[in-house]
């Protein structure tokens, strides 16, 4: 009796042990999840109460005073753009080598470790880097030493989403290509681009996502600028860098400014990835 | 040859024209993919050659000094070291278990129709642009903080022998603490999303074989998931280490930018990334700037150390992975 009383205690602290650690595991998702919703909810409602047409009319204002956020959201898209159209076509070559050419090849284990670790490497370190190798060489802060910046950050991002999905491509479309005598090019161009094409479409919005509300490398490249201005050799206003002036100076309207700008930024962000998402979803429907 | 028809000559050209195009595909390819070499390369003697002047002036020194004082030109290192480990290790103790049970969640426990919603929510926090975490932390998290969490902490911790020093001082809500929370909730997707990827490899055999010997869930992850997962675990852990001491936006708001060597977890500090951040374009004298960016060197290095180590461990359960088919 003593004995099966005793495995009883053991059964039931078994029990107890498990339910209190999976009860922790639900409360750790809640917990995980609260802070997405607080963080969402603070962001929409104070960005909303902030949202008005002025702020794609007009450019930031003085301290104290009232304006928009045009010449920001202008000089944000500018950037963006061509950090995008630098570093897109470079990872997707780059990432068709590792993945087509490299597949077995020491250095390209090398690249992919490097990339890897160059994906995660502090963004502010690419802003020291830019700065050293443009604003120093050019003596002036611009708009394009910003978006190389940016461009250093969303390579990574396409370089590793593009050998990824090539290499989701079966080799058999490859080898029945080959076999009709298409040259190494033309099956890479014209069969496996194609079959991997939504994959790095997602790649290279996760990138434009990731640099989107990079603040960090933009703050000793492209500075900011007062006024409007789309000359990219020049000071250049952006979306995040104004965010942070804003939220750190002492002036109301500033704050209210600095949370407009942050909705903004957020929702193109989620937006974004909310697409890229979707993209990727499709092809492992089918 | 002279005799071939003029079909078979264009044919030849247009193979030695298919195969310059191969040859000329391949390097373009190749050239930018070595790319990624030079860039880390570049990237290596820039941040030298800029923080030059600062590591022959202090010498070795530099990480182990705790003066900052761009009036008279003394830099070291040491508190911007000290903040950017403090934070990140208060992130990791907070992060890893959260993590942990969110993985566990995703992976055993949740149905089925819940695990792809939650999965997303949970990474879409990874996807919110830090400098948001950063004005939410100052506008928002820092009251609550202040008002309500530090003073339980300092009533009821604040008289303990060791503790107690941690948690000394005025509760602004602006601080090492703050920051490290703030980390925490940037780097719990990172982790969380590896730890369920891995948690997925254990082979679904020994996890039943498990519980057909009456082993409870808990027990399956403890004994049998996470033995099994146990390296590319810890992989994924100094992953979001990696992440969390690079960190600038959201940790420039909250950690206080105060150069001071404090104990306490309420007291305002700085990290690497926010005295760049913070100083650098403002930098009077190229000691400071030259200064600046040796921090930032020290930064890369260290994130480089990490994530190395994060890469080879998670390396070793995909040869692993690899080897089972």
């Amino acid at each position: 009796m003593a004995d099966a009383s005793g495995s009883n205690w053991r059964y039931r602290r078994r029990r107890i042990l498990n339910v209190f650690n999976l009860t922790g595991s639900v409360i750790a998702t809640g917990f995980g999840l609260f802070w997405l919703v607080w963080i969402l909810w603070t962001t929409l409602s104070a960005g909303a109460a902030a949202i008005d047409w002025t702020l794609f009319t007009e450019n930031t204002p003085a301290p104290g005073g009232r304006g928009g956020l045009a010449n920001a959201i202008v000089g944000s898209l500018i950037m963006v753009g061509l950090a995008t159209v630098i570093g897109t076509p470079i990872g997707i070559f780059a990432g068709t080598w590792l993945a087509e050419f490299g597949r077995k090849k020491p250095v390209a284990a090398v690249i992919r470790f490097i990339n890897d670790i160059l994906l995660s490497a502090p963004s502010i370190i690419m802003g020291l880097f830019v700065y050293e190798l443009v604003v120093v060489t050019t003596r002036q802060f611009s708009g394009i030493a910003g978006a190389l910046a940016l461009a250093i950050i969303l390579l990574p991002v396409v370089i590793r989403t593009t050998e990824e999905m090539l290499r989701l491509v079966p080799n058999s479309l490859r080898e029945a290509a080959l076999a009709l005598g298409a040259p190494r090019w033309k099956v890479i161009t014209l069969i496996a681009y194609r079959a991997a094409l939504s994959g790095v479409l997602t790649g290279v919005l996760l990138g434009v996502a990731r640099i989107a509300g990079e603040t960090a490398p933009l703050l000793f490249t492209a500075l900011n600028n007062q006024f409007w201005s789309t000359d990219i050799t020049g000071p250049m206003a952006n979306l995040p860098v104004v965010i942070f002036q804003f939220a750190m100076s002492p002036y109301a309207e500033w704050h209210t400014l600095a949370w407009a700008g942050a909705l903004l930024i957020t929702l193109s962000v989620l937006a974004l990835s909310i697409i890229a998402r979707t993209l990727l979803r499709q092809p492992k429907m089918d | 040859m002279q005799g071939g028809s003029v079909d078979g000559n264009s044919a030849d050209a247009a193979l030695t024209r298919q195969h310059w195009l191969d040859k000329s595909f391949y390097w373009v390819t190749a050239s930018f993919a070595g790319l990624v070499l030079v860039l880390l390369v570049s990237i290596l003697i820039s941040l030298f050659v800029g923080g030059w002047q600062a590591l022959t002036t202090f010498g070795p020194g530099f990480v182990v000094t705790d003066a900052w004082n761009p009036v008279s030109e003394e830099f070291g290192a040491l508190v911007p070291i000290y903040g950017t480990l403090a934070s990140s290790i208060i992130a990791l103790a907070i992060a890893v278990p959260i993590s942990l049970g969110i993985a566990l969640f995703l992976t055993e426990l949740a149905p089925d129709w819940l695990r792809r919603p939650v999965g997303t929510a949970i990474e879409l926090l990874a996807a919110i642009p830090s400098i948001i975490y950063g004005m939410w932390g100052l506008f928002v998290f820092a009251p609550v903080l202040s008002e309500h969490v530090q003073p339980w902490l300092q009533d009821t911790f604040g008289d303990w022998a060791v503790i107690g020093a941690l948690f000394q001082g005025p509760p602004i809500g602006i601080g090492m603490l703050p920051a490290g929370i703030i980390l925490a909730i940037m780097i719990i997707p990172f982790i969380a999303a590896i730890m369920r990827d891995v948690f997925l490899t254990t082979p679904k055999f020994v996890k039943e074989s498990a519980y057909a010997m009456g082993a409870t869930t808990w027990e399956v992850v403890r004994h049998v998931v996470l033995p099994h997962t146990r390296v590319a675990v810890t992989g994924g852990i100094f992953l979001g280490l990696g992440r969390a001491l690079g960190e600038t936006m959201a940790v420039t708001f909250v950690i206080g930018n105060t150069h001071r060597l404090s104990v306490s977890l309420f007291e305002p500090g700085n990290s690497i990334a926010s005295t760049l951040a913070n100083e650098f374009t403002e930098a009077v004298g190229d000691l400071h700037t030259s200064s600046l960016i040796a921090l930032g060197l020290v930064l890369f290095l260290i994130t480089f150390v990490v994530l190395s180590i994060a890469k080879l461990l998670l390396m070793r359960l995909e040869t692993k992975g690899g080897g089972r088919g």
